[in-house]
């Protein structure tokens, strides 16, 4: 097997955690750009299941070029929708890295998870990103 | 606006195996991608810039297979409610380009009762003016 573009001794590194403001612009926003047309979305109170996407949280010592990423697949797990006005803990953590042979050569797959919790812990979000290097 | 209509899944008898109601989308638009990389914070150039996407070997930009995905959420949205979704899983298994015109569908794998509720289980894709499948995956909704 192949080197993986990113050490395998990453795994399991995360970063600190990070207090999200969830602002009903960013809602709103989001929302328009998808063209969204759910009231509670548009009105900037609820936020599409897909928000999370906006909280972006760097992985001490992870880096790569963004020209050679794929996005290959994505998965939000939601308690509860997150709304306007919320204050989340959120972290992100590489989740594994690893190797396969495909059409393009050695590949890197690397999955990302980023979770968000309520100031008190109770959990609101997790999302897992599958990330292909080629 | 489509949610006027909100809700289908708690107006009708949810059966294994149903084929849900469709969502279509208006045309995928250049202007589309740069408000979407704004709101979103995904900047990579493959989205909004022709010259880069070229550079990396594409025809021209292609939509950040995100979008198709928050299409998915709004699919669920409309199904089910905005608060009743609990998952959303998808693979990104083709391009979405400008002009692409997206049509969510999807079938009800399993419905189960519990407290408060139904869960839903949802087998759900994007796919495009081709009927080629672009985002495909599944879903959990619990509706009341």
């Amino acid at each position: 097997m192949s080197e993986p573009l990113v050490p395998t001794s990453l795994i399991g590194r995360q970063s600190d955690a990070v207090l999200i403001e969830v602002e009903r612009g960013a809602i709103r926003k989001f929302a328009e750009a998808v063209g969204d047309t759910t009231s509670a979305c548009l009105s900037g109170e609820i936020a599409p299941p897909t928000f999370a996407t906006t909280i972006r949280i760097a992985i001490p010592d992870l880096s790569y070029d963004l020209a050679r990423v794929l996005h290959a697949g994505q998965e939000y797990r939601l308690h509860r929708p997150i709304r306007a006005g919320d204050r989340l803990r959120c972290r992100a953590r590489l989740a594994d890295v690893y190797t396969r042979d495909g059409r393009l050569g050695a590949m890197t797959f690397l999955i990302i998870e980023v979770e968000g919790r309520e100031e008190a812990g109770a959990p609101v979000f997790t999302g897992r990103s599958t990330v292909i290097l080629r | 606006m489509t949610d006027t209509v909100a809700a289908p899944l708690q107006v009708r008898e949810v059966v294994r195996g149903m084929a849900l109601p469709e969502l279509r989308k208006d045309p995928v638009t250049k202007q589309q991608l740069v408000k979407y990389a704004g709101a979103s914070g995904d900047y990579n150039l493959i989205h909004t810039d022709d010259e880069t996407a070229r550079r990396v070997g594409l025809d021209g930009v292609i939509a950040h297979g995100m979008l198709s995905m928050a299409f998915l959420g709004q699919y669920l949205c409309w199904l089910g409610g905005p608060e009743s979704v609990r998952r959303l899983s998808v693979r990104f298994v083709a391009m979405v380009r400008p002009g692409d015109v997206l049509t969510c569908k999807g079938r009800v794998r399993a419905s189960t009762g519990e407290a408060g509720g139904r869960r839903i289980t949802i087998d759900l894709w994007a796919e495009n003016q081709r009927a080629e499948q672009v985002t495909v995956g599944d879903a959990e909704l619990v509706v009341s």
